[in-house]
């Protein structure tokens, strides 16, 4: 609680500096919004996949990732914390250490592009004429819990690499240009790029097999994994965070 | 004088060689990126041959060649200027006997030539072989296409110089130079040709400089560009960076008078 004050304190008096970063955020994720509505005016389909349909998956995919964006801003771990040597001084601290490291990386600017995707898929909800139950909240906090969760692991695991080896860091930007792929309805994708965002690198679990729980069933039935998504979102995240454990006592051992 | 700016060239070119890991994984990255998009491409053009005077194949290779000319024109000249503003080194710049523009300019050669050769060459061939892409097999078509490269490798250096000058006024223009980069992604027509984007739209990036940075020399590379049109496109190119050597240059003199008359 006392991270995420002294935060608000420190980033208050830089008030201008918020809202610039909230809307440039913002515009990076509607460039790719654009796209998609441009791509749109030349066919009535993405791979069986309607404009609304596309949209209201893109909508979904920006909530857990800007909640994972406010909560990992992890990026330059290995840099910041391995090679300046501030892991040692979280260490020293009773707090588990992956949770004091999150906690000092809090971005709340990031969460703008959660509200936008809920704004979305509520716009589009209608659009597509679905019927909404009481029950889809509760899915839909279901989903997007599993989807942050995967997140979590994932870059749990890549950010834990730096306490087995001085690995290139150019792993980070990798995954994240992949995780993208994600947005898009996966059926577009050759089988094995399918493969490895279902099971490897699970990132069709952030955005369109969850989303497709909602839509219309298609021909390749999504929908049918979509309860998967807490399952992955558990066990991806229970994985990085043993590499995380086992990387931090490698770490304590080594050196002093 | 001139050895000096030629050595700006060569020590940006050697450091960049000493970090070249870094863009190994961005070959990679860029690939991924090219990839996403041709499966969307793909995915859109569905039964149709071809969109916009695009064949599919064309799009592939428009796709393929506008994020490898990104890999050779992209660079950080607009976050340098700022930093150096920002920490006041580029006071002592004036008091050096060359142009600091001029300097920045030559260091974002140095950048270049190492791009061209160790990220953009590699990556085009290694993306070739991945994706369906056709090359063009007329010379002449290569040899102007490498012509219009180099401009738009100016005329996006201008705009970042300029956009780093922008530092002078503002206090932390970080945001505005993230908008900036996707504003040219965008308006540049790397993600989607500007034959697509609605008819208004379109109209106006007739206007801007930014289709000369990617649209117009990856159109000619494609052939979708008929062979009579593509001088008028070079020339184009030209006019552009004439054009934006006077904001460059207003924005720098009134910059010196405004830090002469605080500084003393």
């Amino acid at each position: 609680m006392e991270y995420i004050k002294n935060y608000a304190k420190t980033r208050l008096t830089y008030r201008a500096d918020f809202w610039v970063e909230i809307l440039s955020d913002l515009l990076s994720q509607g460039m790719n919004l654009i796209i998609i509505l441009i791509m749109f005016q030349h066919t009535p389909s993405l791979g069986g996949w309607s404009e609304a349909e596309v949209v209201f998956v893109y909508g979904f995919f920006m909530v857990p990732y800007g909640i994972f964006s406010t909560f990992f801003g992890i990026w330059n771990f290995s840099e910041r914390y391995i090679v300046k040597g501030e892991m040692d001084r979280v260490l020293t601290r009773p707090a588990h250490s992956l949770f004091q490291v999150l906690l000092e990386n809090v971005d709340p600017p990031s969460l703008a592009g959660s509200i936008v995707g809920i704004g979305i898929m509520a716009v589009s909800w209608p659009q597509l004429g679905l019927s909404f139950h009481a029950l889809d909240i509760v899915m839909l906090i279901i989903f997007i819990l599993g989807a942050v969760l995967i997140y979590a692991g994932l870059y749990t695991a890549l950010s834990a690499i730096s306490f087995y080896s001085d690995a290139p860091t150019g792993i980070v930007p990798l995954m994240y240009n992949i995780q993208n792929y994600g947005r898009y309805p996966v059926n577009i994708y050759n089988k094995i790029i399918r493969f490895v965002l279902t099971w490897l690198l699970p990132f069709a679990f952030v955005g369109v097999i969850p989303a497709s729980y909602f839509l219309e069933k298609k021909t390749d039935d999504l929908s049918q994994l979509a309860l998967m998504t807490p399952v992955m979102g558990i066990i991806v995240f229970g994985l990085g965070l043993l590499l995380w454990n086992h990387g931090v006592k490698k770490y304590r051992g080594a050196g002093s | 004088m001139r050895s000096a700016y030629i050595d700006f060239i060569r020590m940006r070119f050697l450091t960049m060689l000493a970090y070249r890991v870094n863009y190994y994984s961005g070959i990679v990255i860029y690939a991924i990126n090219i990839g996403a998009y041709y499966f969307l491409w793909s995915a859109i053009y569905g039964d149709q041959d071809t969109l916009a005077g695009f064949s599919l194949a064309q799009m592939t290779t428009y796709i393929a060649v506008s994020w490898m000319a990104r890999a050779f024109y992209f660079n950080n000249l607009d976050r340098e200027i700022a930093n150096e503003i920002r920490d006041g080194s580029v006071a002592i710049q004036f008091i050096r006997p060359y142009n600091y523009l001029l300097v920045k300019m030559m260091q974002g050669f140095g950048e270049g030539l190492f791009r061209l050769l160790l990220f953009m060459v590699p990556g085009l061939v290694i993306v070739c072989l991945l994706f369906p892409v056709s090359l063009p097999e007329d010379p002449q078509i290569w040899a102007i296409y490498l012509v219009m490269l180099f401009l738009s490798f100016l005329i996006n250096s201008q705009i970042n110089i300029l956009t780093g000058l922008f530092a002078f006024y503002v206090e932390n223009n970080e945001g505005m130079m993230r908008m900036k980069r996707t504003m040219v992604d965008l308006f540049s027509g790397v993600a989607v040709p500007i034959a697509f984007f609605p008819g208004w739209l379109e109209g106006i990036m007739q206007w801007l400089p930014f289709q000369a940075i990617t649209y117009l020399p990856s159109s000619v590379f494609t052939g979708r560009t008929p062979q009579s049109e593509v001088l008028g496109l070079v020339l184009l190119q030209a006019v552009w960076i004439i054009i934006l050597i006077v904001p460059i240059i207003l924005i720098w003199r009134s910059a010196r008078k405004r830090l002469f008359v605080q500084g003393g």
